[in-house]
């Protein structure tokens, strides 16, 4: 009888092209995602070469980091970022590349594109310049971001050289409560694992509390792998993901689709099948949560307290900095802090899911006054399926607007930065120091958190006034 | 392509105690529109190295004049978050050849050796005694042996061993690629796609 196996050394093991010995596995990649701020180097790096990209057909791009999410039929008014995105045309002219680029239909942030598009499909490997790349593993692929060297090492050959990682398992059982959302699941399990503590790791999350998730609460959780260190993270297709991809345009009209189907319902780790690591929790003992620190790891439920400061501590210096930053104090509540920013987007929470549920919220209701509100959508496709469901009308009779698509406020490449100083609920991924803007205080939550908290003008539970 | 051997360094350090530093602070966004890899060191660490007003921050370490040399020495987990090779060629570009923690994340580790910049895994105790010992006496100086993989600190030499993986320390001791390795196994790759059946 065979071993029995895990779906991650299922699919990893049958795209090693050659392992080499005391080293890292040449790994063949099925599909790879470019965009405009870590590839340049790349494509430079080949000319210098003189090789060219080896599978244009199996490499797509979109604009997303460095693009303003207003007026964007105009030029991009930044210098250096309108040179990046025309240096992306480029390159794609140049060397046969698909590119969505700003205000073509199918242009978005590069994880909320390649899965509407169909690009993601279940056993596939995939790359991307971008450590959220990790997005695409709820389809059950393994999907992970690497560095501009390795860009240029899958455009030129379509293979990357890697180390193996390890195998863990994250079990999350029962049922969420009310107002708990999948951002509060991986919230959750980042502070418990800290922002290292998978380092080294490939996560496989399972568990009745995953299997109730959409399509897009999957992603949320694989999306943030990366923040506790994983090299990615995956969740084995069922149900759920076979009817998401039936939708999916491109890939609804394919010939073959029912024996695909047929194929990647069985991608699933064997019964029995051994992780170098085991971790279980339980979906009812999440509450809302958010980060009160500069990493992602320092998260909390809302409602609790900052932990004590323990000057004997290991990492007690850096935990001291990170409260300074932020304007917490040891050992004290934040709900009610006030906030001055929302941000509603990015490519952890930037999908229709995310849209629907925040408008649901504020619905009726009025954004307070305090609050300076960015809601922007993960892709046109998104934004127009808002749009179509008046999800836009929703926000702007209670006073907000919905912009354009791109990575926004969550890494502020573009305009759109949080002044010093300020405190921002944001559904994106990372509270690092500077994240949104220099000295801007990010706190990572939910939408529903944020939608919450935009109509309060504090911190608030959604739990509060979802029983109103 | 060829880069920058690496087989000896002898040095002073630099510390930099802190946990956690994720590659938005070794290199922030703001700084990742340039096309090119050369002038990130300008900006390396910027919001820690310089205030508000780009006045340059005494109390960071890089503007302590007392701290010197090719070798950072960082707390545990350098390198999180971000994918941004940016933020190795910042450090490269101020001149340092290698950087030692107790860990680094998977993927700055990677970005570093595909750059010529070594990374050094130590014991956090190992790492704890180094920090002490260049914040008590900065001109103290290491030598990295990559051939035998030590770590010795001068002038005594007492030395610990690290790992790395052979094939990575073959490439920075030759200063060769993966690229260059891909392509010489071109044909098996061209056997391995013929017989590829995952793309739809």
């Amino acid at each position: 009888m065979m071993e029995p196996k895990t779906l991650f050394d299922k699919i990893w093991d049958s795209h090693v092209v050659r392992s080499i010995t005391g080293g890292p596995d040449v790994l063949y990649i099925d599909q790879h995602f470019i965009h405009e701020v870590t590839s340049p180097q790349a494509f430079e790096g080949l000319r210098k070469r003189g090789v060219t990209v080896f599978r244009p057909d199996k490499t797509v791009a979109t604009a997303d980091h460095n693009i303003p999410t207003k007026d964007q039929d105009l030029p991009i008014r930044e210098e250096l970022s309108r040179i990046q995105v025309e240096k992306l045309d480029q390159n794609c002219r140049e060397f046969g590349i698909d590119y969505f680029g700003l205000n073509h239909p199918k242009n978005g942030i590069v994880h909320v594109v390649g899965p509407e598009l169909g690009y993601t499909q279940p056993g596939m490997t995939i790359v991307c310049g971008d450590s959220h790349t990790s997005t695409h593993g709820a389809f059950g692929t393994i999907a992970f971001g690497i560095g501009t060297s390795e860009v240029e090492m899958v455009l030129a050959t379509q293979c990357i050289l890697q180390p193996k990682p390890k195998k863990m398992r994250i079990t999350i059982n029962r049922k969420l409560q009310k107002g708990v959302t999948s951002k509060d699941i991986i919230l959750y399990i980042i502070s418990k694992m800290s922002t290292g503590g998978a380092t080294g790791y490939f996560v496989e999350y399972s568990g009745s509390a995953i299997e109730s998730l959409s399509m897009e609460g999957r992603m949320t959780i694989c999306n943030m792998s990366i923040e506790m260190g994983a090299r990615g993270g995956l969740i084995a297709p069922d149900d759920t993901t076979l009817k998401y991809l039936a939708k999916v345009e491109s890939l609804s009209t394919l010939p073959d689709l029912s024996s695909l189907l047929e194929k990647w319902k069985g991608f699933k780790s064997d019964p029995g099948a051994i992780f170098d690591h085991e971790l279980k929790f339980d979906a009812g003992d999440i509450k809302p949560m958010i980060t009160y620190g500069t990493n992602p790891g320092m998260g909390m439920s809302v409602d609790a307290t900052i932990p004590g400061l323990d000057s004997k501590k290991e990492g007690a210096a850096s935990f001291a900095k990170s409260l300074d930053y932020m304007g917490f104090k040891p050992g004290t509540k934040i709900l009610g802090h006030p906030v001055d920013y929302i941000f509603l987007g990015s490519c952890t929470n930037g999908r229709i899911e995310d849209l629907r549920s925040f408008a649901n919220f504020v619905r009726g209701k009025k954004k307070a006054s305090n609050i300076t509100a960015l809601i922007v959508p993960g892709s046109k496709k998104v934004e127009q399926q808002a749009v179509s469901e008046g999800l836009d009308r929703i926000l702007k009779d209670a006073g907000f607007e919905l912009r354009q698509p791109g990575c926004s406020s969550c890494l502020a490449m573009n305009e759109d930065k949080i002044p010093a100083g300020k405190y921002a609920i944001s559904t994106s991924n990372r509270n690092f120091e500077g994240r949104q803007g220099p000295g801007a205080r990010t706190l990572l939550a939910s939408p529903l958190t944020a939608a919450a908290s935009a109509i309060t003008g504090k911190i608030t539970d959604p739990r509060d006034l979802l029983n109103e | 392509m060829s880069q920058v051997k690496f087989d000896i360094v002898e040095t002073t350090c630099v510390p930099l105690p802190l946990e956690n530093v994720d590659t938005d602070q070794i290199i922030p966004a703001r700084f990742l529109s340039a096309t090119t890899r050369e002038g990130f060191g300008e900006n390396l660490f910027r919001d820690w190295r310089y205030d508000k007003s780009g006045n340059k921050n005494m109390d960071f370490v890089l503007n302590n004049p007392a701290f010197k040399g090719k070798v950072l020495v960082a707390g545990k987990n350098f390198g999180s978050g971000s994918s941004r090779e940016h933020a190795v060629w910042a450090i490269s570009d101020c001149g340092f050849r290698a950087v030692v923690s107790s860990f680094f994340a998977d993927i700055f580790k990677n970005n570093s050796l595909n750059n010529g910049l070594l990374p050094v895994v130590v014991a956090q105790s190992y790492l704890d005694y180094l920090l002490d010992l260049i914040q008590k006496e900065p001109d103290t100086r290491v030598r990295i042996d990559l051939g035998n993989q030590l770590f010795s600190v001068l002038p005594s030499g007492e030395s610990i061993k690290f790992e790395i993986n052979p094939y990575k320390k073959e490439c920075l001791m030759k200063g060769l690629d993966d690229i260059d390795y891909l392509l010489s196994i071109w044909d098996t790759i061209i056997a391995y796609e013929s017989g590829n059946t995952v793309r739809k």
